[in-house]
């Protein structure tokens, strides 16, 4: 796909896992994470092997690792709460760093973080990898309800436009001498955030009335694209495969 | 006259759920290759009009036909494909991820598939200039060319009449200016409803202002846009600096152009 301008968590690139149908990479995601998170929470080693796994997936995809890990932010409230939970939890105690904590608090706190990372890393893989249009082919492949799919359909399309609706707003109360300090702002702020609420909602009018003018009978027109081989299906689980046989040494030894 | 009108309003009128009343009674008709300008203050409803000929909005009262055929629930695909209507946001018209996606949006809802399908948007995309963009997402584009976009989209329904709705309206004048040349080339017949009186001009030979919702003139647009106490009475003004002369008292064609004053 030759679009020059992509969406911020894209990374340009024409590596294999980009060539990838959006459909097996999503399907590879998937299964990935549901085995990282079956796999038992002592198999210290499984954990070790899906970090090698990812970080040689991203070597294959181009994607720089300083923006892969920079991106890992988002799992920060996850983080706050895997790491009060040595100090609330339960049970038999033991020592930190000369501070007492919890046996299992500790081992809960582990397996959240380390599930956590590791899905939320192969998930920036995909979306390092995957246009915006490529993913929602990949929906429509894996026939998920039309309806769904269209809603995220515009919410990717809209989020922009009622971004810098939001941000014009911001400007033309700021130029009116507004500084968002404190209680007495909120009621400014939500009427804000009222009136963008109403914006948008007459935007959606306003877009449904330009589909019917175009002949709109409640079906999208399938978006059409390369289909998956059979050899894009093997490259693309070949990662879920491999989890899988990790998670299994991790249950049988 | 024996031609069927390409658009034929007849005693068109509406009144909105809350009561506002739009429309009183509008008979209007359009013949194949013209370009007709509908001009009116805010308000005077030409907006209202224009959603009346696809059917988005159906008459209290009166008929719209579009090619003879009447607007009915029935024939609303029909008729949607006969009237190609570009909405004043370009933001509204374009919801699909990349161009190409949204210039194939109404062709595809006709049932066009395949090589048809793509033949059919790069006619459009090239009718407007805009080919080398079809991969892009609309919201990356100036809104010059999201608008140039918009009307493509509805060229490709390949459309008996296409009507715009304020299409001047946030476009620079080099922007302007590509659009009106676009809209000359087109061979199609044209409604524009503006209150931008200089455009109007440029592009459209005949003109009908619109107050209050009725139609209170028809004419050729230079003898309408002449006559000051005509624009005075209805809230329509031409630009500081710009007279017309009516070709009707002055026999130079020349003199129809808009005559920048002397500032």
């Amino acid at each position: 796909m030759g679009a020059v301008h992509a969406h911020r968590l894209y990374v340009h690139g024409h590596s294999v896992v980009h060539r990838l149908p959006a459909e097996c990479k999503l399907v590879a995601l998937v299964g990935f994470v549901f085995t990282v998170v079956a796999t038992p929470r002592t198999a210290f080693a499984g954990f070790g092997c899906y970090a090698v796994l990812l970080f040689a997936l991203i070597k294959l995809a181009q994607i720089p690792a300083g923006f892969a890990l920079r991106r890992v932010v988002v799992e920060a409230p996850v983080v706050v709460f895997a790491v009060l939970l040595p100090f609330v939890a339960h049970g038999p105690q033991t020592e930190v760093l000369g501070v007492g904590v919890s046996e299992p608090g500790l081992l809960a706190a582990w397996n959240i973080l380390a599930k956590a990372t590791l899905g939320v890393l192969a998930a920036i893989v995909f979306a390092a990898t995957t246009e915006q249009r490529d993913f929602l082919v990949g929906l429509q492949r894996l026939r998920v309800p039309s309806l769904l799919i269209q809603i995220v359909a515009f919410m990717v399309r809209y989020l922009d436009v009622i971004t810098d609706q939001l941000g014009r707003m911001r400007v033309a109360r700021e130029s009116r001498g507004f500084t968002p300090k404190g209680v007495r702002a909120w009621p400014a702020l939500a009427k804000s955030g009222g009136a963008l609420f109403l914006r948008s909602y007459e935007r959606g009018e306003r877009v449904h009335l330009a589909m019917l003018s175009r002949g709109y009978n409640g079906t999208m027109p399938v978006l059409s694209a390369r289909s998956a081989s059979l050899t894009d299906w093997t490259c693309a689980l070949l990662l879920p495969g491999l989890a899988v046989l990790v998670a299994l040494g991790g249950w049988l030894l | 006259m024996s031609r069927t009108p390409v658009v034929e309003l007849e005693g068109v009128a509406y009144a909105y759920p809350d009561g506002h009343q739009a429309l009183f009674g509008v008979d209007l008709r359009i013949f194949r290759g013209e370009r007709v300008a509908v001009l009116g203050p805010n308000g005077a409803g030409k907006t209202t009009l224009a959603l009346h000929l696809n059917g988005i909005v159906m008459p209290g009262a009166g008929v719209v036909r579009i090619d003879g055929l009447p607007v009915e629930s029935h024939t609303l695909l029909e008729v949607r494909r006969r009237v190609g209507l570009v909405f004043q946001d370009p933001d509204d018209q374009l919801f699909m991820p990349t161009v190409r996606d949204d210039v194939a949006f109404g062709p595809a809802n006709l049932g066009l598939r395949g090589e048809e399908l793509e033949m059919c948007v790069a006619d459009a995309l090239a009718a407007v200039g805009m080919s080398e963009y079809a991969d892009r997402p609309p919201h990356h584009l100036s809104f010059g060319q999201r608008r140039r976009v918009a009307v493509a989209t509805v060229l490709a329904m390949r459309p008996s009449i296409l009507v715009l709705d304020e299409p001047s309206s946030n476009l620079d004048p080099a922007s302007r200016r590509e659009l009106a040349e676009i809209l000359r080339s087109l061979d199609v017949t044209l409604l524009m409803v503006t209150h931008d009186l200089p455009y109007a001009l440029e592009l459209c030979e005949r003109a009908v202002i619109l107050d209050e919702g009725t139609i209170v003139a028809d004419g050729p647009t230079a003898e309408l846009l002449a006559d000051a106490d005509l624009l005075a009475k209805h809230r329509l003004e031409l630009p500081y600096g710009f007279s017309v002369v009516s070709p009707a008292r002055h026999e130079n064609p020349a003199s129809r152009h808009p005559q920048p004053g002397s500032l």
